[in-house]
């Protein structure tokens, strides 16, 4: 589904992504843990060519869209990401966030965009904020709409960045709940996070990233059980430590 | 010697009341069509000014530059004076339009380029992980939210274009100044003229500015 080949990303002088190698299979729950700084974000919007990697080839449904004159566009419809900071469109409605991708840039008719969107808030549960603006809604709320926005698209891929990183901590399970349910189906999802309750029970493999590098990948067991890696041992040391307390 | 503002220069200028409505027509119509070109103008160029090509940004700044950085008369001289030279003939109307529609065009793409730059970036990022090209992510999602901080300046903008629009008299450009000002060297009652003038002005542009005034006030109050 996802092909990362030989991926280099600089910012200046600054060696971000460091020959990344990393295919995602069709269906897979993929997640990506590493500290701060160490390249994660980069990867993920690589994934969508947010960020346009300084060497390297990306292939995404089979279309390599780091080609001159790759249908980025095309494929990013199908690649729906979630952001840290929600990006909801704070001119419109909950439901009006829902349906003007898919209506302007899908052709979907409006009233079937606004039934698949009714849907997709009634999953997340917040069919009553439908004509709340943004701003009305708590973090939590806000990115459970992220989220149904992102599901109305009808993508294959979900790419979330950190979902829960900006959230109050009482809001973080109403958000991991509804990824937790999403990954039920069969979408192929790339998640960012530190919550490693949600990596344990969704995931079907972990990868450790230091450095701009992949330095360690695995079952989830893996990670908790024997972490191979001195620094991804001093990393899982930390963050346990941080949300057992 | 009678003064200035005597009552028979008065009922002069009201049996010739024609003179001062046509040029005031003109100087709606030159100043309607001219808004409109600013506009196209400004948002053209102030949203090219934070596209990601170097280019377009290049391009954006040194239209803004230069026409910020020479007096507008000068502009209108330039299309009225020189482009006959390069074989380019222009009707007075259509200078006037140009002329102030282009000089206020580059203030107004100052006003866009400060409201879109205000956006966060997170904005154009969720419209392109969406599938939207840039134009389409500007005018669905970036201009709408950029509006808000952007109306207030270009409404102002709206009063000093159509002030400016009496340099076109420097032209023959038969709108509201260049007749009060012909009518008022013929008759010699300069007084009256130019009253009547002033107040024309301000009818139009007063209105306009309340209206700012109180788009920057409502934005305070939400800021
Ligand atoms: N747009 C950018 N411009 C310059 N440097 C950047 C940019 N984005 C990220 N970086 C740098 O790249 C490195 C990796 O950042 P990031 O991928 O955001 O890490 P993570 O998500 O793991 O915290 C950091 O050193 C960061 O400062
Ligand atoms: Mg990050």
């Amino acid at each position: 589904m996802i092909r990362m080949i030989g991926v280099h990303k600089h910012f200046g002088a600054n060696h971000v992504l460091k020959d990344i190698n990393l295919t995602v299979k069709a269906g897979e729950k993929l997640v990506v843990i590493g500290p701060s700084g160490s390249g994660k974000s980069t990867l993920i919007r690589c994934m969508n060519l947010l960020e346009t990697p300084s060497a390297g080839q990306i292939i995404v449904g089979g279309v390599d869209i780091t080609a001159p004159k790759a249908p980025v566009e095309k494929v990013r419809e199908g690649l729906a990401m979630v952001f840290q900071q929600f990006n909801l469109y704070p001119h419109k409605t909950v439901l009006e966030n829902l349906t003007l991708a898919p209506t302007i840039i899908k052709k979907v008719p409006k009233r079937e965009a606004e039934k698949t969107g009714m849907e997709f808030l009634a999953r997340v549960g917040l069919v009553d904020k439908a004509n709340a603006y943004p701003a009305q809604l708590s973090g939590g709320q806000q990115q459970r709409v992220a989220i149904a926005r992102a599901l109305n698209m009808k993508p294959e891929i979900m790419l979330f960045d950190e979902p829960t990183s900006a959230l109050d901590p009482e809001m973080i399970q109403e958000v991991l709940d509804v990824m937790v349910d999403l990954a039920k189906g069969g979408i192929t999802m790339v998640v960012v996070t530190h919550e490693m309750g949600f990596a344990r029970q969704v995931a079907d493999r972990v990868i450790f990233m230091d450095g701009g590098q992949i330095i360690e990948q695995g079952n989830p067991e893996h990670f908790f059980v024997n972490p191979e890696h001195a620094r991804t041992k001093s990393f899982l040391g930390k963050i346990l430590r941080a949300s057992n307390t | 010697m009678p003064g200035p503002f005597a009552a028979f220069k008065w009922a002069a200028l009201g049996r010739d009341w024609t003179v001062f409505a046509g040029g005031f027509a003109h100087t709606i119509l030159v100043s309607f069509l001219a808004l409109v070109l600013a506009l196209l103008l400004g948002i053209i160029f102030g949203v090219l000014a934070s596209s990601k090509q170097k280019g377009f940004r290049t391009i954006s700044r040194i239209y803004v530059e230069i026409i910020q950085n020479t007096p507008l008369v000068i502009q209108v001289f330039f299309l009225y004076h020189a482009l006959p030279h390069l074989g380019i003939l222009l009707p007075t109307f259509t200078v006037g339009v140009l002329g102030v529609g282009v000089y206020h065009g580059a203030y107004m793409s100052e006003a866009v380029r400060a409201g879109v730059e205000a956006i966060p970036r997170g904005q154009l990022e969720a419209a392109y992980s969406q599938g939207f090209k840039f134009w389409s992510a500007m005018r669905y999602i970036i201009l709408p939210q950029a509006k808000r901080l952007a109306v207030p300046t270009m409404t102002n903008q709206a009063v000093s274009l159509i002030k400016n629009t009496s340099v076109l008299a420097m032209i023959a450009g038969g709108e509201l100044m260049y007749h009060a000002d012909s009518w008022a060297s013929n008759s010699l009652y300069y007084g009256p003229a130019y009253i009547v003038t002033g107040i024309l002005y301000l009818v139009i542009c007063m209105p306009l500015a309340l209206y700012a005034r109180r788009l920057e006030e409502q934005m305070e109050v939400q800021a």
